[in-house]
């Protein structure tokens, strides 16, 4: 009699609660469907990509700030770039490399690629010729900086744009 | 081990620049390109590059996900002593070659 009292009593309760679980489970996963619906847009978007102002940004880290002036560094790319998965990049600087003048190091920035870093190159005077080379990639046509860090604190760039017909990570697009 | 080839003189001159010029085999993989499963494949790329001249080093780089694939890397330095160069690239998952290289200067 008691048990069945108590089980007649608590048996709404229960149902209650159920209830209420299965509500709550419910707004749960419309919650769910819906970030999911937009979830797949956030993946398939290209990814944070650089822009000119995080271009300058990071110009901005690799000079700590000091001006940078246009000039003795020579930025040796193709203007229209046929494949952006591979393409070949020359940098060369005017300078005696000797201990007393030297370039210290040497970064390649660009604006429309996820990230606005390239590469970054770090030379001495043993390095004899400031000439550097390498294979980058680009995403479309951008504007592409070159700085130049000297032993005496100065910099130097050089600006090019280029024309990007077949883009690199053209499988991470949608338009 | 992943391929490297590097082309440098194998005799040069006291205090003659050379060029070095070396490629490895490596994916480079970005993290931005989706894999089948729609989800980005994982970063994986390398790092950083040196080389040593005899132990000091002479030419540093330091790679993002912008360097193609198979990366090359083309620097001078200058003939010293004879002795070696060693190759070193470093990146994601543990990722680490070193290759060495013998040149021998002769004066004048």
């Amino acid at each position: 009699m008691k048990t069945s009292s108590m089980s007649r009593s608590a048996a709404p309760e229960a149902a209650g609660s159920a209830r209420r679980a299965a509500a709550r489970s419910a707004a749960e996963r419309r919650r769910l469907l819906k970030a999911g619906a937009a979830a797949p847009l956030l993946v398939l978007l290209r990814p944070a990509e650089a822009t000119p102002e995080g271009s300058a940004a990071a110009i901005a880290a690799f000079t700590g700030g000091a001006a940078v002036q246009a000039g003795r560094i020579v930025f040796d790319i193709s203007r229209l770039i046929d494949n952006g998965n591979a393409v070949p990049v020359t940098v060369r600087v005017q300078s005696p490399m000797t201990a007393a003048d030297h370039v210290t190091s040497i970064a390649i920035f660009n604006e429309r690629n996820p990230q606005p870093e390239v590469a970054a190159f770090n030379l001495s005077p043993r390095s004899g010729k400031a000439d550097v080379s390498t294979r980058i990639r680009l995403a479309t046509s951008q504007k592409l900086v070159a700085v130049a860090r000297m032993s005496d604190g100065s910099f130097w760039q050089q600006t090019v744009d280029v024309i990007v017909t077949l883009a690199a990570c053209i499988e991470g697009e949608v338009s | 081990m992943a391929r490297a080839l590097i082309h440098m003189p194998e005799s040069a001159r006291r205090g003659e620049v050379f060029e070095v010029r070396a490629l490895i085999s490596h994916v480079m993989e970005t993290g931005y390109r989706p894999g089948a499963d729609g989800r980005p494949v994982a970063r994986d790329i390398i790092r950083t590059f040196t080389c040593r001249y005899n132990g000091g080093i002479v030419f540093g780089m330091e790679l993002h996900p912008a360097v193609s694939a198979n990366p090359y890397i083309a620097f001078h330095t200058t003939a010293t002593e004879s002795g070696e160069l060693e190759f070193r690239w470093e990146g994601d998952k543990n990722f680490s070659q070193t290759e060495r290289r013998t040149i021998t200067v002769s004066d004048a």
